[in-house]
């Protein structure tokens, strides 16, 4: 239980370096700093906010760049609460990450209503580009059509056929159970049921025994953070991977699988949009997030936070100043450029589109220390990574 | 095959022992709460802190000195129960003559500043804590698969619970105790040191707790939020049972336990939210909850 509390805390306000045409930007950052989402998203997410403002050298381009953040505790009342009163009396210009779908929704109404900018990395429903698009909202990092597509496909093709969900009870899990499911019955297989829980959860061990009574031969595990670990490690416990049975973690970060450790999580077949050693820009870049992140490396929610700052920043160079509909404008006609997604666009639903990978967790033998935990199965190729532009029911596609 | 509600008896009856299970947990830390307000008249709400750091002190154990669980079983109830009587010697002492709500206040106080610290050290994702090897594995049931340590918590749980209620009903240090509540001054006046009996009581009711976090440390996630996810369920739980009543709590706690576990069969959205629509109930129909004595 948490205190209604708004803990508003104040990052870096960089100095200016004293150009006469400056350009004052503040950007949010709201995400979960104390809940299930604490370590993929959090202060890590503020840390690559502020990076990005130092690589870009916001100051000597003459842009004076403060950010602020706040803890939202999953709540989408409280997120709408915070980015109303971040857009009319703190004069923020841009609210970034926004974790946990039901509050990232609350915000995308708020920042259309408000005609600012919305930069989503840390929710996954891919309504947010589809049936509740935006002209205001760009959805930087992965979705749950991505991490359907990839995961459920690698599976099925692998002929796991028969499913069954454990799913988190709110617009991130329906969505994520609604995309796999699309994907499994596409490819000949059956979804033979699904088991709603209430999020965040502590005990899975009745939901793992209604799963494994299901017959199914794959549990889809559509929920995220704590939720994910614990269902992993109660699986473990119940026999239940031991019996036959496999787990597909739709949604899992490597802060997931560092908290599971090697040996409960290897072998499990995994979606991202990013992974610290994919090469050697994402090494040097991860490296010194470490090292202001006591020791723990980025998440792809991290990663996000930190290349869409980039693409917004670079925006406001370009068009001068922070005309809202400007700087959309520009954002979606020029290709991103980052040392962590590499080339990027951004669509006209506002769905930014990258190469996602396959990974498979590591043995605790094939890993030769912290953090080597991933295996690369396969890219996913950008064009294929995400739902095609027609098919997302989003008004803003002609 | 008969079925029941649609139910097939077998996973019926895994979802009541696992049920029985869960309500080890909401027997063993509402027992703790009830003795501290059965006593002490103080609503204890750091106690899911206090369970957060029974887990945390027995992960710190195994990690800094490599003692293992069952040492940490004796160890981690000892040391968190020493913190609780500083506490209550520096500061929950000075309250008792004011209202229940200061109590409250200055608990839950401590129990958001302790979440916090941990949070700050250890992150929420949560640390790895292995069931110990004499525990690990299973035994086929038939109709589902037991882990052996889910079948010591459950035990483990009931003779702690037992003991505490025996300890404190049927003994003479239990008779002093409840005497000491009636009335302290008469108490004192025999010659026994009061004030000293109420600390080691509530060093006593957080030491339970710490137990409790020790019994989950390998089973769920050892994180700072541990603690606070379950603390309301559990005051529901002391509520319903009845404010203070010991016995009340250890039956709610186990009785709760299966109602909520076969909410997760029937219907799992509501399965957060039946304890406390069955707190309402009885709280309408005996405010002093099902087995409180009316005052």
């Amino acid at each position: 239980m948490k205190l209604p509390s708004l803990i508003l805390a104040t990052a870096a306000s960089l100095l200016m370096a004293g150009t006469a045409m400056a350009t004052d930007i503040k950007i949010g950052v709201l995400n979960d700093r104390s809940g299930v989402y604490a370590d993929l998203s959090g202060e890590g997410s503020v840390i690559a906010a502020r990076m990005a403002v130092e690589d870009f050298d916001a100051a000597t381009k003459g842009i004076k760049v403060e950010i602020v953040s706040a803890d939202h505790q999953n709540k989408p009342d409280i997120a709408s609460t915070i980015a109303r009163e971040w857009y009319d009396q703190d004069g923020v210009d841009m609210i970034a990450d926004v974790p946990t779908s039901s509050a990232a929704f609350a915000v995308n109404d708020v920042t259309r209503d408000k005609n600012k900018i919305f930069m989503d990395s840390g929710a996954g429903s891919a309504d947010l580009t589809g049936s509740k698009c935006s002209p205001n909202t760009v959805h930087w990092t992965y979705d749950t059509w991505a991490l359907a597509h990839g995961t459920g496909s690698a599976m099925v093709q692998e002929g796991f056929k028969k499913w069954f969900f454990i799913t988190a009870d709110y617009a991130f899990g329906q969505a994520l159970e609604k995309d796999t499911s699309a994907v499994v019955t596409a490819a000949g297989g059956e979804v033979v049921g699904a088991v709603r829980h209430p999020f965040p959860g502590t005990d899975f061990s009745s939901y793992l025994l209604q799963a494994q009574a299901s017959g199914a031969q794959v549990i889809g595990l559509a929920n995220a953070g704590g939720d994910t670990v614990n269902t992993i490690k109660q699986a473990a416990e119940f026999g239940i991977t031991q019996a036959g049975q496999s787990l597909a973690g739709l949604l899992i970060f490597i802060t997931d699988v560092h908290a599971l450790g090697l040996e409960t999580a290897q072998g499990l077949v995994l979606t991202e949009a990013f992974y610290w050693d994919l090469n050697d820009d994402t090494r040097a870049w991860s490296k010194r997030f470490a090292e202001q992140n006591g020791g723990n490396m980025p998440t792809m929610v991290h990663a996000g936070v930190y290349a869409s700052v980039m693409h917004y920043l670079k925006a406001v160079e370009a068009t001068g100043g922070k005309e809202t509909a400007a700087l959309m404008d520009w954002m979606k006609a020029n290709p991103s450029q980052d040392p962590l997604f590499g080339e990027g666009t951004i669509r006209a639903d506002g769905r930014h589109v990258h190469d996602m990978y396959l990974f498979k967790v590591k043995s605790p033998a094939e890993s030769k220390g912290p953090w080597d935990y991933y295996n690369l199965m396969a890219t996913i190729p950008a064009e294929d990574a995400f739902r095609p532009l027609a098919e997302g029911g989003c008004d803003l596609v002609k | 095959m008969f079925e029941l509600l649609g139910i097939p008896p077998q996973a019926l009856f895994g979802q009541l022992l696992l049920g029985l299970i869960n309500g080890s947990f909401y027997a063993l830390l509402s027992l703790g709460l009830a003795v501290i307000f059965g006593l002490l008249n103080i609503i204890n709400f750091s106690h899911g802190a206090q369970y957060m750091m029974g887990a945390f002190v027995a992960w710190m154990l195994m990690t800094y000195a490599g003692i293992n669980y069952w040492w940490a079983l004796l160890i981690v109830p000892i040391v968190v129960g020493a913190t609780g009587v500083v506490i209550e010697r520096v500061m929950i002492a000075r309250l008792y003559h004011l209202d229940h709500l200061y109590g409250l206040l200055l608990t839950f106080g401590l129990a958001l500043i302790i979440q916090g610290l941990f949070r700050n050290q250890y992150g929420v994702s949560g640390l790895p804590y292995s069931i110990p090897t004499e525990l690990s594995g299973g035994t086929n049931l038939g109709f589902m698969f037991l882990p052996n340590y889910r079948a010591w918590v459950v035990v483990a749980s009931a003779v702690v619970c037992f003991g505490t209620w025996f300890a404190i009903e049927k003994t003479k240090l239990g008779a002093y105790l409840r005497a000491a509540t009636e009335n302290p001054t008469l108490v004192g006046a025999f010659g026994i040191n009061v004030p000293r009996m109420i600390t080691l009581t509530y060093g006593f009711g957080v030491a339970l707790a710490a137990l409790a976090g020790v019994l989950a440390a390998p089973i769920y996630s050892v994180n700072p939020n541990m603690g606070a996810d379950l603390i309301i369920v559990v005051f529901a739980v002391v509520v319903i049972g009845g404010m203070g009543s010991i016995l009340g709590a250890i039956l709610t706690g186990f009785g709760l336990g299966i109602v909520e576990g076969l909410t997760r069969v029937f219907y799992p959205e509501a399965s957060s939210v039946v304890i406390f629509v069955i707190m309402a109930l009885v709280l309408l129909v005996k405010p002093a909850g099902l087995f409180g004595r009316t005052a």
